[in-house]
């Protein structure tokens, strides 16, 4: 008989505390509560949870080896299906996923899936261990656009199997979304996210920074005069949407990407570094997902008041429970059924307001959710000094106008099947840039899939 | 890493370099510009591309100083490195996508003003060698500003010069000197009465504000680079937008170059002064840090 107690709850530091900071959250499970945690697993022989994991990790055995006290072990499970392990544990949205499917959260909680992966991780991590072992180089060259999520399984797998891989990235440090979208306080990234990419790079995966795909060198010149026999797209959905409603270019509305890399890639938390980041008094943060949560978050560390203004109920909120949760503790005002119609600026064109109206819902649109419509003559106004838009973001088109004969859809998206199949031979494409905004385990596993596309495809044509 | 071979001051405010960066070198056009960064805790700052060398594999900056970090790359010297140096970024103008012979009989005014001097050289340069009938006029608040004008002279037909003070060339601001010459064609005293097909102005979003204003009356389809503020430089921000013709559009990737008849130059003016104050602070520090040196 399994252990029946309830789901083993993790530290975190404490709101009040932490909304003056950047340090993270959550401190993890130590090595006892892993274990007490691990024996709730019933170790199921058709795992739901595995099937519900888009990189299908093991998830019976790598807990089985915590129960058992062997990490080490437990962390040799994950890295076969998983090169972020550390990164996933803390950012993969598990109650949608693999937490979502197990069976114990049928009749009640589901086992922490995710604290658990990230406690073998982040053990494995403070005790330096590798998980490297690979092939011998074959000599085949394989170019990656992009450092995010997706570029990394890819270029994890291709590694391993002897592939000279190469990543190109625009920015200057790599991570993609990891560095410069998710802040510091739920993904560290000195401590986490630079030793995971560092994982990667001891595989042999050389990443060089500082390329813009499509302006430095085009994918046409790296396949025909650099010699690499097959490239893979994960350059991500990066372009911010704006709402093209009035007063949207004052002084003090801006995009929560641009709000984010001041304060994630160029640290403008950190007085030591130059780039400036403007937060006012007031913030008002509009959208619902992941992004605005961390937008919000970020401003009301740096000491702003904070609302967030999203036009359904909580019930449709995107963003992880998690971090809605968090995001509550720590002070944020929600309010639901609430769409912006104007900025609104004083006379030097600074924001001082933003005009809303309330909305109620309809009917089911095409997604199945019910449409928010907005209730004439409620509209009201919110004083606030900055306006972060997070409204969701799409492919940039750099890369497919730059390449011919690679088609994308009417969204910008790259054109893909299921293993990264683009319209384009020897042109591989996942993550984001084919699928819109999704997650980051989605692009895992989506570059890991054509990885597997790519090694065919070489092994064909040689 | 990115290596700075040659350096020059052109004014005490004013420092070219050439720095190494074999891809870029290879790859950039006219009209386009880089970001670099000067340490790791840097910002990312734009700069024109105002030249490159394909044998060499390097490629040219000039920097004005206005605050801390253009500062900073100012006192970079030869031997130093800069940590991240990434492009080119944005669209080439607009001509280097045309054929030689649908240019050679075109007649182009570059007008430069201040700073603005050198990024207009290499589009002059590349016109000239094309054939193409190219006048530059320059302008600058004093003599002692003035920049590049011998280089220019060696590949231009007309250069027109002007000075506020009138201490070189004309006394006047360019949106004037500007109408000057093209009052002087209409009467057939220069370029034998023929108007220029196209102009191009680069300089402070005040003087291109000004300079559009004044042209507009002549119907000369004139092209401006807006030096916005910029994060990334790759279209993921949106720090650097401006209304054309009623339309946000990114200048880091839709331009830098765009038909100035459809700029809000005022919301650009601004927009530019979002971080002013914050950066002046910033500025002040780092002049108390260097006294202490
Ligand atoms: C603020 C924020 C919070 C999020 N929170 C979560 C979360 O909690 N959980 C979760 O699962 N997901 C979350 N997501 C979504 C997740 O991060 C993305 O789905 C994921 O990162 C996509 O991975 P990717 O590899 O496809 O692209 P990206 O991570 O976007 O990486 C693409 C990379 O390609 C580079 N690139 C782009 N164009 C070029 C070019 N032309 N040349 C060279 N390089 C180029 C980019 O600079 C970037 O580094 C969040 C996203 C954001 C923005
Ligand atoms: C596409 C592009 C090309 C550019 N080319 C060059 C170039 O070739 N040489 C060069 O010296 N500069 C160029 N600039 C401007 C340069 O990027 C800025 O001068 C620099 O970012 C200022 O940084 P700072 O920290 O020194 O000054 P800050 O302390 O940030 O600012 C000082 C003052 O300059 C203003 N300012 C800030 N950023 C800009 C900006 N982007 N443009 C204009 N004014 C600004 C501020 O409002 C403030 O008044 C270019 C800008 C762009 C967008
Ligand atoms: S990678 Fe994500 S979905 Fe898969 S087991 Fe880990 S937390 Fe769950
Ligand atoms: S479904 Fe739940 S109980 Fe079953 S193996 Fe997976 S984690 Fe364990
Ligand atoms: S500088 Fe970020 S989008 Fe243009």
């Amino acid at each position: 008989m399994r252990n029946k107690i309830p789901r083993v709850p993790v530290r975190e530091q404490d709101p009040r505390v932490r909304v003056k900071n950047f340090e993270e959250v959550s401190y993890g499970y130590n090595i006892e509560e892993a274990m007490l945690e691990a024996s709730r697993c019933l170790g199921c022989k058709k795992p739901a949870c595995v099937t519900a994991c888009p990189v299908n990790i093991n998830i019976p055995e790598f807990i089985y080896f915590i129960e058992k006290g062997e990490i080490e072990n437990s962390a040799t499970t994950i890295y076969r299906d998983n090169s972020l392990p550390a990164i996933c544990g803390r950012v993969c949205p598990q109650e949608s996923q693999c937490e979502g499917s197990c069976i114990l959260g049928v009749k009640g909680e589901p086992v922490a899936i995710g604290k658990l992966e990230r406690f073998t991780a982040d053990w494995s991590r403070e005790r330096g261990l590798k998980f490297i072992e690979k092939s011998p180089f074959n000599g085949l060259k394989v170019a990656i656009v992009g450092s995010g999520p997706a570029g990394l399984a890819c270029a994890t797998d291709l590694a391993r199997m002897g592939y000279e891989v190469t990543i190109f990235e625009v920015l200057h440090e790599p991570g993609g979304v990891l560095q410069y979208g998710i802040p510091e306080f739920r993904l560290p990234k000195d401590t986490v996210v630079r030793p995971e990419i560092e994982n990667v790079r001891a595989l042999g995966v050389k990443i060089e920074t500082n390329i813009v795909v499509g302006r430095t060198v085009t994918i046409d010149t790296l396949m025909n005069e650099e010699g690499f026999k097959a490239v893979f797209i994960g350059s991500g959905a990066g372009l911010p949407k704006f709402m093209n409603i009035p007063g949207e270019n004052l002084n003090g509305v801006v995009s929560a990407n641009e709000f984010l890399t001041r304060n994630n890639l160029m640290r403008a938390y950190d007085p030591e570094y130059d780039t400036p980041i403007y937060v006012g008094k007031k913030v008002a943060v509009v959208g619902g997902g992941n992004v605005a949560m961390d937008a919000a978050r970020s401003a009301l560390r740096l000491g702003a008041l904070v609302t967030i203004v999203y036009r359904r109920t909580e019930k449709e909120l995107p963003a992880r429970i998690e971090e809605v949760h968090h995001a509550k503790e720590e002070g944020i005002d929600f309010r639901m059924l609430t769409a912006p119609v104007e900025v609104l600026g004083d006379e030097k064109g600074w924001v001082k307001g933003l005009t809303c109206i309330k909305m109620e819902l309809g009917e089911p649109d095409e997604s199945g959710r019910r449409a928010p419509v907005p209730i004439p003559g409620s509209e009201f106004e919110i004083d606030t000094d900055v306006v972060i838009m997070s409204l969701g973001t799409s492919p940039n088109p750099l890369i497919a106008s730059t390449t011919p004969g690679l088609s994308t859809n009417r969204w910008n998206c790259v054109v893909a099947d299921d293993n990264g199949t683009t319209t384009k031979s020897g042109v591989f494409a996942g993550g984001d840039v084919v699928t819109g905004a999704a997650t980051v385990i989605l692009a895992m596993g989506a570059g890991r899939k054509a990885a597997a596309a790519i090694d065919q495809f070489i092994k064909t044509n040689r | 890493m990115y290596k700075i071979i040659a350096k020059r001051y052109l004014t005490p405010q004013i420092a070219l370099m050439e720095v190494e960066a074999p891809r870029m070198s290879h790859s950039a056009k006219p009209g386009q510009f880089l970001i670099v960064r000067v340490h790791e805790k840097g910002e990312r700052i734009p700069l024109t591309i105002c030249d490159f060398d394909r044998e060499k594999g390097t490629v040219t900056i000039v920097t004005q100083v206005v605050g801390a970090s253009s500062r900073q790359i100012c006192h970079m010297n030869e031997g130093d490195s800069f940590t991240d140096f990434v492009g080119p970024l944005g669209r080439p103008s607009e001509f280097t996508d045309m054929r030689d012979d649908e240019l050679s009989d075109k007649r182009i005014l570059f007008i430069a003003g201040g700073l603005g001097t050198a990024p207009v050289y290499p589009q002059v340069k590349y016109l000239h060698e094309r054939g193409v009938t190219v006048d530059v006029l320059i302008g600058a608040k004093t003599a002692e500003m003035l920049i590049l004008t011998e280089e220019m002279k060696q590949v231009c037909n007309n250069l027109f010069i002007c000075t506020d003070d009138g201490s070189a060339g004309y006394k006047g601001m360019i949106p004037d000197v500007m109408k000057m010459i093209f009052e002087e064609i209409i009467q057939g005293k220069i370029n034998e009465g023929k108007m220029y097909e196209q102009a191009v102005a680069i300089g402070p979003m005040i003087m291109m504000k000004y300079t559009t204003i004044a042209a507009k009356p002549y119907n000369v389809p004139l092209i401006v680079s807006l030096n916005t503020l910029m994060v990334d430089g790759t279209g993921m921000c949106g720090a650097c937008r401006v209304s054309i013709g009623g339309k946000t559009k990114f200048a880091c990737v839709d331009g830098p170059e765009f038909d100035a008849y459809l700029v809000d130059f005022d919301e650009a003016m601004r927009r530019q002064g979002m971080y002013k104050k914050i950066e002046s602070e910033a500025d002040h520090k780092c002049k108390i840090g260097l006294d202490n040196n």
